[in-house]
């Protein structure tokens, strides 16, 4: 007997708007409580909705990039339950008309693609939050509540925690490629729903087995949660099945859901509310539909970036890049449009690579900031590669330049100058200062005529001295050539 | 004829010749309402300083020879579901018996801009629901004319006040009758524009498909004076036309004709008051000796509509009522130990019997299981109820016919049978369901000395045709100009 | 459909309206919805198969609003009406979640 998990993915994206979705309010996130909202948002009596055309594009466009067929025919339905952070006590949703569905998204997962299906992706607006920790109540903010909201789900096809993991991670890298949401997690931009259950089945018959029954955790806001209620789920859900291999199937019991206590790190089961699924669902009569047509959906499409998967496998091909580096360089769009720059501006892919990974990465990273926010040019960058690629400055000088290009606006060229910086390769000057280390270092010298056991060491002791004297700027490849000549005479 | 029988034209008139001053009439009416608002009760708010401190305004840039609005300084009275920024906005409901409205609403920023000046804020039904005023969580209103009737609802108030001269005109809310209605029973001019046609900004919703918000008045000139100040595109209200505003007093005294009038034989049934009949025959006979031509038609839909109507409008209202539930603003139990205890706590003493009947029904018709039985198949004969008025205005420009089963019934006698109650709106949910503009106007009284109205239905957003075969009517005939005898 | 609306029906009606009802409520409520459902249910005389159900009287579409943001009430006017605060909170009893 084995099991195979079947793995379906809930994820709310909140929308980087400059409004609410259907109001004036600022969406923005950090100010105190209950700043950002409006009569609209707070559900006065008497208020109405009105839709956000930009939220409804970028929803759109996520549709696009997910392979969805895009709704020429949409309508807006509430969707009612009580909580004290929803102002209306119903949220506007769609239900049965989504503005996308039946698409796809392809992962890269160990070296392999897999294709993971989007059942649908809708837009809807956000609660706002629960305060749970003031003396003796709760405290609502609705900063937040009325934030545009995409939710997508997907079809339960994934089969391990790695491929959760990975759906999870592109999703992010998508909506950040498309600029339609900062996918902040912390600020809870992203928000996770895993559906679990196992596929158990007799190795002698694969095709005849059955299922766990599904758990539905709500609610997980950060890659770690997701990573371990997944793990959790799959190993208690697999040790429930041993115990009672006829009992724990999916015709016998009903959907559960569980919650992740993020301290104890496990899932704990949460008592299915009656009224939970009667949410009463019906078109919100505030709202008119939307229809979109060719011309509106070209338009959007136009919008449409190249999509890190295709970024990737380019990378590969054009610039014959390693997997790791490729990985790094299209993670963020903004990162991949940096490369691409410099490499226009006339750098060696491999050059402006590695420097963009040793240095432009961890120095954003400091900053807290990507890469282009750096203030560093794509020209200015390419320019130093340049400088490298002609051996004018070593690999090391170009690190420590690409950090002084930080303080200063002067062409890396100017910077090696001042700083005295660039490599001496002019023989003639090199020759005298070999000329001293040689007639210096008598028992170095010997040795490596001798060419025994000690000759590679006193090779690069005598050039490490030439090296210094030089204060670092001869060129080490011609200052070798040089003591090599001088020594053994060879030419 | 006194300062408080003025129409807002007549009014006006007095007001640009500067015969009397803004302040005197409002004043004088604030007398008025003291006088005799105790016994009628139509009022559950006034705002005496601000009406005067504005009137005062309107006076004084009058003097100094500015443009004035077309309301200009012409004292009104305001639904209480229409949320004002100065006072309560209650809906008569205990849920919201202190809540202050932090903005204005659409049709009260146009008021404002046409330098109307308002009174206060009148009495109705629970959050519209009802055809009364008797479900007021704040006391009932009486009908001028007799006391010991109702004066319709669900704007009672504001028909009452203005029946009563106690204001020039008020505006009313329209979900299923609730401004032709009581402008039937007290006599006076109620419209409901077409769907769309005036922003719901600010209305407290009651049905969001049905709603509109309309005038009723002494007079079809007066409705159609006001209506052209709060009609507009709101940009705030999708819903709201993208259509230009005609200009409904242009023309208005100008008779229409050729003039076709429908009238549907399935209206004059066994449930209709035998003297409504016979003042809606006589009405018809006017407007044939006015010159025109009625067409009897057959929309035998119409039986259905109140049907469709109970399930649409309990079904929004039960989405729609939702959010009061004492967190943000209203009444809030205080003795709950959770959340869910609070919100259900809160919402029983908060809410009325006829509210809490109608959430009920609501939550019922969408409830799982039910929704396709109920609600999706009253959408669906919507649609049927919208063709045969479609089909019929390819015949007849306008449709008449009474506006009530009866004329207005005694306090109480219908209060604890909501279905018998539910069958007066039986006349006028057709222009909720399919959006059309209607108006009631006084077309006789019954033998007892009730009122009674002519309704008059014609195509979407046609209203300046409506208003000008209202007035045919309303020219021909003095009973919009007899005033009832009232008690202090 | 059922013909009548038991008391036990009420009671998971107004659980899910949120509306605490007393046992006379619960009954009277389950005789009224009784008789207005009754009245409803001749709708099902009519035929309405392929008829396109009707959400609202327009036929218009897409009414969007430009994405602009402004700053509307203040904490304070947000929080004016509210029954109970803390801070600038809306403050509600203990939700447990």
């Amino acid at each position: 007997m084995g099991y195979r998990p079947t793995i379906g993915l809930e994820i709310h994206v909140e929308l980087s708007t400059a409004s609410k979705m259907f109001c004036g309010c600022p969406n923005h996130f950090g100010d105190p409580p209950n700043s950002n909202v409006c009569p609209v948002c707070l559900g006065m009596p008497g208020v109405l909705p009105t839709m956000n055309r930009q939220a409804y594009e970028y929803a759109v466009l996520m549709g696009l990039a997910l392979n969805c067929r895009i709704a020429t025919f949409t309508k807006w339905d509430r969707k009612g339950y009580y909580y004290p952070d929803l102002p209306k006590n119903y949220q506007i949703s769609q239900y049965d008309l989504p503005l996308s569905s039946n698409g796809y998204i392809d992962l890269l997962v160990n070296g392999q693609t897999k294709r993971i299906g989007i059942t649908r992706a809708h837009l809807e607006e956000d609660a706002g939050k629960n305060v749970h920790d003031l003396p003796g109540c709760t405290g609502v903010d609705l900063n937040r509540a009325g934030v545009p909201l995409l939710e997508i789900v997907s079809e339960p096809d994934m089969n391990s925690v790695p491929e959760v993991m990975a759906y999870a991670r592109s999703m992010r890298q998508l909506v950040r490629y498309l600029n339609i949401s900062q996918a902040n997690m912390q600020q809870g931009h992203m928000r996770f729903e895993p559906n679990i259950s196992l596929w158990v089945f007799d190795d002698a018959e694969p095709d005849g087995g059955h299922y766990t029954p599904i758990v539905e955790v709500k609610n997980l806001n950060s890659f770690r949660s997701l990573e371990r209620t997944v793990a959790f789920e799959i190993d208690r859900q697999a040790g429930q099945w041993q115990a009672d291999p006829d009992g724990y199937r999916m015709d016998k019991m009903s959907k559960q859901n569980r919650g992740w206590d993020d301290v104890r790190e496990v899932t704990v089961y949460q008592r299915h509310k009656e009224e939970a699924d009667e949410y009463r669902y019906f078109p919100e009569p505030d709202l008119l539909p939307v229809e979109i047509d060719d011309a509106w959906l070209g338009r959007i499409k136009a919008q449409l970036p190249e999509l890190p998967i295709a970024r990737y496998a380019r990378f590969r091909k054009e610039f014959g890049l390693d997997e790791k580096l490729t990985t790094l360089l299209t993670s963020e769009r903004g990162t991949a449009d940096y490369f691409e720059a410099v490499v226009q501006a006339g750098a060696s892919p491999h050059r402006a690579a590695n420097l963009i990974q040793s240095q432009g990465l961890r120095l954003a990273n400091e900053r807290g900031t990507d890469v282009a926010g750096l203030g560093i040019s794509a020209e200015r960058l390419a320019g130093l590669c340049k400088l490298a690629d002609e051996d004018k400055v070593s690999a090391t000088t170009a690190a420590g330049i690409f950090q002084a290009m930080l303080e200063s606006d002067d062409p890396p060229e100017k910077i090696a100058q001042d700083r005295n910086l660039m490599q001496v390769s002019d023989t003639s000057a090199l020759e005298a200062i070999v000329a001293e280390v040689l007639s210096e270092n008598g028992k170095a010298v010997a040795d490596y005529k001798s060419g025994g056991k000690k000759a590679k060491k006193a090779r690069s002791f005598i050039l490490g001295q030439v090296m210094q004297r030089s204060k670092g700027q001869a060129n080490p490849k011609v200052a070798g050539e040089l003591i090599d000549r001088k020594v053994l005479g060879q030419t | 004829m006194e300062l408080h029988c003025l129409s807002i034209h007549q009014l006006a008139a007095e007001l640009a010749k500067g015969q009397v001053s803004s302040c005197q009439a409002t004043e004088h009416l604030f007398e008025r309402i003291e006088r005799h608002d105790p016994v009628i009760h139509g009022y559950l708010e006034l705002q005496q300083d601000a009406a005067i401190a504005q009137a005062d305004r309107i006076d004084k840039r009058r003097n100094d020879g500015e443009t004035l609005g077309p309301l200009a300084g012409v004292p009104l009275a305001i639904k209480d579901n229409i949320c004002v920024s100065h006072g309560r906005t209650t809906c008569a409901s205990k849920i919201l018996g202190n809540f202050q409205s932090p903005y204005d609403a659409h049709v009260i920023e146009a008021l404002n801009a046409a330098d109307a000046v308002i009174l206060g804020k009148t009495n109705l039904d629970e959050f519209a629901m009802g055809a009364s005023t008797e479900n007021s969580g704040f006391g009932l209103t009486r009908n001028p004319w007799n006391p010991e009737t109702v004066p319709g609802g669900s704007s009672g108030g504001s028909a009452a006040v203005v029946a009563a001269d106690l204001a020039y005109a008020a505006l009313g809310s329209d979900t299923g009758g609730s401004i032709r209605q009581p402008a039937a029973f007290c006599s006076v001019v109620g419209l409901k524009p077409t769907y769309g046609r005036v922003s719901r900004y600010g209305l407290v919703a009651f049905g969001s498909s049905l709603d509109q918000i309309g005038p009723i008045a002494k007079t079809v000139p007066d409705a159609a004076l006001l209506l052209a100040a709060i009609a507009s595109h709101d940009r705030r209200d999708s819903t709201s036309a993208e259509l230009e505003v005609g200009d409904y007093l242009a023309e208005i005294e100008r008779p229409v004709k050729p003039l076709r009038i429908g009238v549907a034989s399935e209206y004059f049934g066994p449930g209709l008051d035998k003297e409504i009949a016979q003042a809606v025959r006589r009405a018809l006979d006017l407007y044939e000796s006015l010159g025109a031509e009625i067409v009897e038609l057959s929309m035998p839909l119409n039986k259905y509509a109140l049907a469709v109507y109970y399930i649409v409008a309990t079904a929004e209202a039960s989405s729609n009522l939702a959010r009061y539930d004492g967190v943000r603003y209203g009444y809030r139990d205080r003795d709950s130990k959770d959340h869910i205890d609070m919100y259900s706590a809160s919402r029983a003493h908060g809410f009325g019997a006829e509210v809490k009947r109608r959430i009920m029904l609501g939550t019922y018709t969408l409830s799982a299981g039910y929704y396709d039985a109920y609600y999706l198949k009253a959408l669906k004969v919507r649609t049927l109820i919208k063709q045969d008025f479609d089909k019929a205005f390819e015949q007849v420009d306008c449709i008449a016919g009474p506006v009530t089963p009866t004329p207005p019934f005694k306090l109480g006698e219908k209060i604890d049978d909501p279905l018998t109650l539910y069958l007066s709106d039986v006349y006028t949910v057709m222009a909720n369901l399919t959006g059309l503009p209607a108006i009631s106007i006084p077309c006789g009284f019954s033998s007892a000395g009730l009122p009674i109205g002519l309704q008059l239905t014609t195509k979407a957003f046609s209203e300046e045709l409506l208003l000008r075969i209202a007035r045919m009517f309303e020219q021909a005939t003095d009973y919009h100009q007899r005033k009832p005898k009232l008690q202090s | 459909m059922p013909a009548k609306i038991d008391p036990d029906q009420v009671r998971r009606i107004a659980r899910l309206a949120r509306i605490n009802l007393t046992q006379e409520e619960l009954e009277q409520f389950s005789n009224q919805l009784s008789d207005i459902l009754n009245y409803v249910d001749q709708l099902s005389e009519l035929n309405t198969e392929g008829v396109e159900p009707t959400t609202g009287p327009l036929k218009i579409s897409n009414v969007f609003r430009q994405d602009q943001a402004a700053r509307s009430l203040s904490s304070e006017q947000a929080l004016a009406n509210a029954p109970c605060r803390h801070g600038d909170f809306f403050a509600v009893p203990k939700v447990l979640e």
